[in-house]
């Protein structure tokens, strides 16, 4: 008996090619079926807009990021050679513009890549140690899969989700608990 | 779906692959045996890691007084090495970055190796600067932190501590960026494996999924990835090269350092990519993901970035005589003709002429040429920076200081044992990582398969394809 409690019971099909892929999601919107997730083994273009995806937000954050890095270096050298312990170099005034230049920059760049990859995963839910359950092994290498959530389905729905997978010429359907 | 590729563009994957054929051939080379040849290879890299130990330890034991730096020359084989294996490691990146945004589509067949590559060049770069301070135990003093010494900070105003940051930055992007390509390629072994092998892997992988939102944010960091490390890449030599152009020798102390610097890095490290390339398609047996069309554009980079470099080299020399300035005039000359003069032809040689070569289109399809330049130009821009460091600083204005400089046995015993190093990493991670974007690869195989190019036999001809077969 599979432990089913706190899980959702997943039908999904497996197709053999992208472009079979793209047909199915169209032929799926067309039928106004829910599709509850599409796995593939590589980014397959074309697939956002068919499933209503929004545009990510992540370079918004990473503006964020990238600005934060760039106060903090500016801010902190001025604040460091003007404040904490002016030195004199080589005769040049305390607040040095354009010696920070560089130093900016390189924190800017860090500050955005650091925070916006650390906010990929942490959205993503993808950490060390996280074991997400597959639906089957072979996403990651040839099969493209659409996954319907039928926890609460009745056999007429699913049979209409088998239908569905039949006419878009699936490679084959399977049930799942994850 | 497949984008529109010009029909007489040349295939990136021969051998009519299908997905799980491209999965099969990328990760055979981390599932099974290593080959006699991988395992005397890496005996070789340890032996060289071993030499590189221990004449650190001979340096840190003994001081710096074991090298042959006098007070004339101040900087020797250290930042001659530090400053080669960085430009090393320009290439990845490049190749990640900015052919990500260019769309050239060849990036694919090489960009995960290049970009290990320039990961393990910046370990190697990073030993340099570190060790030559003398007292290793106080690196971190580099690092502006409140300290209980004033707080005394490290002077910003100096191109030696951006060089930490740029070179920090760069390798802390790098890794991220490289990282991020690696997950769902650990996740394609993991879903193979049994055992501990799976868990290792899905701890590599992150738990990756391939859900179409993680592929479509995946896709969009790497995007914004390649736009900050465009920039980056720029500017990690740039400031490399302000270590010299900011201070007074002449012959350190001018404009045209910046972009001859980066050209020179993208060259030395395209050079190093090819050498490793080579060896690696051949024992890996990838010849039909890395092929020959991904050579010769390579090639091509060589020899814009050689040329570039050779224009560099000379317009030093006429605006150094242009400039009427007499100590400027007395460097270009010293370094031409001053007891260092053997290492100014080897770097012309190496670095302007032989790349020339890749004028014609044979030798750019050459492996045995390729292989061979690419070692040519990694001792050409070798030379390059010995000329600038050591031929500079040998010869400065008071004669009565003049001196020369020749490493001893621990110095190069660290260069060599940097390259054992290097080589460590590199072998180490052929054996644990796809050496071939596996997602990546897949998701140019209908444009750039050689069986979905089918207008390429119409074009050409079936007989030039199954030619151009043959030789990949």
């Amino acid at each position: 008996m599979v432990h089913t409690e706190g899980k959702s019971k997943v039908l999904y099909g497996l197709y053999n090619d992208d472009e079979v892929l793209l047909k199915a999601i169209s032929e799926a919107n067309h039928r106004h079926l829910d599709i509850m997730d599409v796995f593939t083994p590589f980014p397959v273009h074309g697939l956002d807009p068919l499933l209503g995806l929004e545009e990510s937000r992540l370079h918004q954050a990473g503006f964020v990021y990238g600005a934060l890095g760039t106060l903090t270096a500016f801010l902190g050298m001025s604040w460091i050679f003007t404040r904490d312990w002016p030195i004199i170099f080589g005769g040049k005034p305390y607040w040095s513009v354009p010696a920070f230049i560089p130093i900016t920059f390189e924190l800017t760049v860090l500050f955005a890549s650091i925070g916006m990859v650390v906010t990929f995963y942490t959205i993503c839910g993808l950490r060390p140690g996280v074991v997400n359950e597959n639906l089957d092994d072979r996403i990651s290498d040839d099969k493209f899969c659409v996954a319907f959530d039928t926890t609460h389905a009745s056999d007429a729905e699913v049979d209409e989700l088998n239908d569905f997978f039949q006419a878009t010429g699936v490679e084959e359907v399977n049930t799942k608990w994850i | 779906m497949s984008a529109t590729v010009s029909p007489i563009r040349e295939p990136l994957i021969r051998g009519s692959k299908t997905y799980h054929q491209i999965t099969e051939d990328l990760c055979a080379p981390t599932e099974r045996t290593p080959s006699a040849a991988w395992v005397i290879a890496f005996i070789l890299a340890v032996g060289g890691l071993a030499t590189y130990a221990f004449c650190l330890l001979w340096t840190v034991w003994n001081g710096i007084g074991t090298w042959d730096l006098n007070r004339t020359i101040g900087w020797g084989w250290d930042i001659t090495n530090f400053v080669w294996w960085v430009g090393i490691g320009h290439a990845g990146t490049l190749i990640s970055a900015i052919l990500l945004i260019f769309r050239q589509k060849w990036r694919t067949g090489v960009n995960r190796a290049a970009e290990a590559m320039t990961i393990f060049a910046v370990v190697c770069a990073g030993q340099f600067p570190l060790i030559h301070m003398g007292r290793l135990w106080l690196a971190f003093f580099i690092f502006p932190y409140p300290n209980t010494r004033g707080p005394l900070w490290v002077n910003f105003n100096s191109p030696l501590l951006w060089d930490v940051f740029a070179i920090s930055t760069y390798f802390t992007v790098s890794i991220l960026f490289w990282y991020m390509g690696l997950v769902p390629d650990f996740a394609t072994i993991r879903d193979r494996a049994t055992g501990l092998r799976r868990r290792i892997y899905n701890f590599l992988s992150f738990g990756w999924t391939g859900s179409a939102k993680h592929w479509q944010r995946w896709e969009a960091m790497a995007l914004i990835l390649a736009g900050l490390a465009t920039p980056l890449v720029l500017s990690v030599h740039t400031i490399v090269s302000f270590d010299f152009a900011t201070s007074i020798i002449p012959g350190w102390h001018t404009t045209i350092f910046p972009p001859y610097f980066v050209a020179g890095a993208v060259f030395s490290g395209f050079a190093m990519v090819q050498t490793l390339m080579l060896m690696t398609r051949k024992i890996l047996k990838l010849e039909e993901y890395i092929t020959m069309a991904h050579i010769e554009s390579m090639n091509k980079v060589i020899l814009l970035t050689g040329s570039i470099v050779g224009v560099a080299y000379l317009t030093e020399l006429f605006i150094a005589w242009y400039s009427g300035y007499i100590y400027e005039q007395f460097a270009f000359y010293n370094r031409v003709f001053g007891p260092y003069w053997w290492s100014y032809f080897g770097m012309m040689s190496c670095n302007v002429l032989s790349p020339q070569i890749f004028w014609s289109k044979k030798m750019r399809r050459s492996i045995y040429v390729t292989f061979v330049m690419s070692i040519f130009v990694n001792i050409g821009m070798w030379f390059e920076r010995f000329v600038i460091i050591a031929s500079t600083l040998a010869r400065d204005y008071i004669p009565s200081s003049w001196s020369y400089y020749w490493p001893t046995w621990v110095e190069i015993g660290l260069f060599a044992g940097t390259l054992g190093l290097f080589f460590t990493l590199y072998l180490i991670f052929v054996r644990v990582a796809p050496v071939v974007a596996i997602a990546e690869v897949k998701s140019i195989l209908k444009s750039s398969g050689d069986q979905y190019t089918p207008s390429t036999r119409e074009t050409v001809g079936e007989e030039a394809v199954r030619k151009s077969n043959l030789d990949y």
